[in-house]
């Protein structure tokens, strides 16, 4: 019997409770470097969310079926990276291959987000917060979409900012991450929406 | 069994998989790439500015290996490119139907009335925020060089508040096209000897008011031309190149001299000729 329930609850929690960029702060790098425009932005996204579902299939049955059953689960990290770099070139090659056209659409961002510390984090996150399989890939699909929301938020923000004229000493970085913090911030009220809408 | 050796194994073990799994499919999955794709890439001239109908001069390379396309659709290029193109891939070698660009705007500083004076930025895009521009017609050339000023060649000068194109100098890339906010820029064959210079769809009456070397559609040019190559469209005249035998009777009825004659052969041709 498959809980629902509490499958939703992971996928809403995933997506703006605990929302990777804005929450937990991992992936920054993209969320700061690809959000200039709406294009990469979404383009960035889509690459993050099919390879963060891709890398809890491979790595929760290895941690499972591998890591704990020799007891050295202590490797996590150094296996998980190991298997998801292994694993976005072969996805890239086969795209390559198979459907040059999504090859082309997720281009250089594929490659980019190898080592993108968000989809670590989703896959080691999995496995701290004891998830089986199922909720695992719900989890990953959420934090997903989450980092697709923000980016395309932020995007937002930013092709505002370009028209600003702030202060010199602003320019830049400085403003960004400010605006980054306040969109933080925003995301700050959902804590607490997962208790009180189905607890 | 010591815990070290199997952590060792482990990692070693997948790091292996891993290499072969890769290695397999980059061997299986391997994207053949045309080794003539360089070349050609080298001989197209690098401008990448969609002459030809492909995104740039990589997407033209591309579909010349694929094959099905001619060759001869590189206008800045010329004949030149056409005929190294041709020599590369086998192919018969077919001339370029070189282009030229045309101000279609006969409105100089007297001909052409002003709306307002216009004392801003002196560029056409900043004019041409305001209400269009200063002149009273909305299809006026606005005379600050804008196309002057994005010409690689050299090919555009202005002259009484009105940009006109130097045929000699013009290899038909089509940038001014594309820097000019008014679209009053069009490129056509270099063949043909005339060409309607103006762009107004205003009704007859609105055009006179407005400018002096305006066309206002009297119709003139259309029962006069022995082809029937000119017809009114949107009150504007057209010439059907594929019909005008450049005869120049056009040139003789129109009262208000907006059809105008000449050599319009441009850069690559005259380059290719000598």
């Amino acid at each position: 019997m498959i809980d629902y329930r509490g499958l939703v609850v992971i996928l809403v929690g995933a997506v703006f409770v605990n929302n990777y960029v804005l929450q937990r702060f991992l992936g920054i790098c993209p969320f700061l470097g690809v959000s200039k425009q709406l294009s990469s932005a979404t383009g960035m996204s889509l690459a993050v969310i099919f390879v963060m579902m891709l890398s809890t299939a491979v790595t929760w049955p290895i941690q499972t079926y591998l890591l704990e059953r020799f007891g050295i689960g202590y490797l996590q990290t150094i296996v998980f990276i190991l298997v998801i770099a292994a694993l976005v070139q072969l996805v890239e090659i086969a795209l390559k291959k198979y459907v040059p056209a999504l090859y082309r659409a997720l281009g250089i961002y594929l490659p980019l987000i190898t080592t993108n510390c968000a989809v670590l984090g989703v896959t080691i996150s999995n496995i701290d917060a004891g998830y089986g399989f199922l909720q695992s890939i719900i989890n990953a699909l959420g934090s997903g979409l989450g980092f697709f929301l923000a980016m395309v938020l932020f995007s937002g923000v930013r092709s505002r900012m370009e028209e600003a004229d702030p202060p010199e000493a602003f320019a830049g970085l400085p403003l960004t991450l400010t605006a980054a913090a306040i969109v933080s911030l925003a995301f700050f009220g959902f804590t607490g929406v997962i208790e009180n809408l189905f607890g | 069994m010591n815990p070290i050796l199997i952590s060792v194994i482990c990692v070693t073990g997948i790091g292996v998989l891993c290499a072969v799994i890769l290695v397999i499919a980059s061997k299986v999955m391997s994207v053949k790439t045309d080794e003539r794709l360089p070349e050609i890439r080298e001989i197209l001239p690098g401008a990448n500015c969609g002459a030809c109908g492909f995104a740039g001069c990589d997407g033209y390379a591309a579909a010349l290996i694929e094959g099905n396309v001619r060759t001869n659709l590189c206008t800045p290029g010329g004949d030149a490119t056409a005929l190294r193109l041709s020599e590369k891939l086998g192919l018969a070698y077919e001339d370029v139907v070189e282009k030229v660009a045309f101000v279609r705007c006969g409105g100089d500083s007297r001909a052409a009335l002003d709306m307002v004076e216009y004392q801003g930025i002196e560029t056409c895009a900043a004019a041409a925020l305001l209400h269009g521009g200063q002149k009273l017609c909305p299809s006026a050339c606005l005379g600050f060089g804008d196309c002057a000023r994005a010409c690689p060649y050299g090919a555009i000068r202005v002259e009484d508040g009105l940009a006109r194109v130097i045929p000699a100098r013009c290899t038909g890339c089509g940038l001014c096209v594309s820097a000019c906010p008014k679209g009053i820029i069009a490129t056509m064959p270099d063949e043909v000897r005339v060409a309607v210079a103006c762009s107004s769809h205003q009704k007859g009456a609105a055009v006179r008011r407005a400018c002096a070397a305006g066309c206002i559609a009297c119709r003139r040019c259309e029962k006069e031309c022995p082809e029937g190559a000119i017809r009114m469209e949107n009150e504007l005249a057209v010439i059907d190149y594929d019909k005008c035998t450049g005869c120049g009777r056009c040139v003789e009825v129109c009262p208000t001299r907006c059809i105008h004659a000449g050599d319009f052969r441009g850069a690559s041709k005259r380059r290719s000729r000598a």
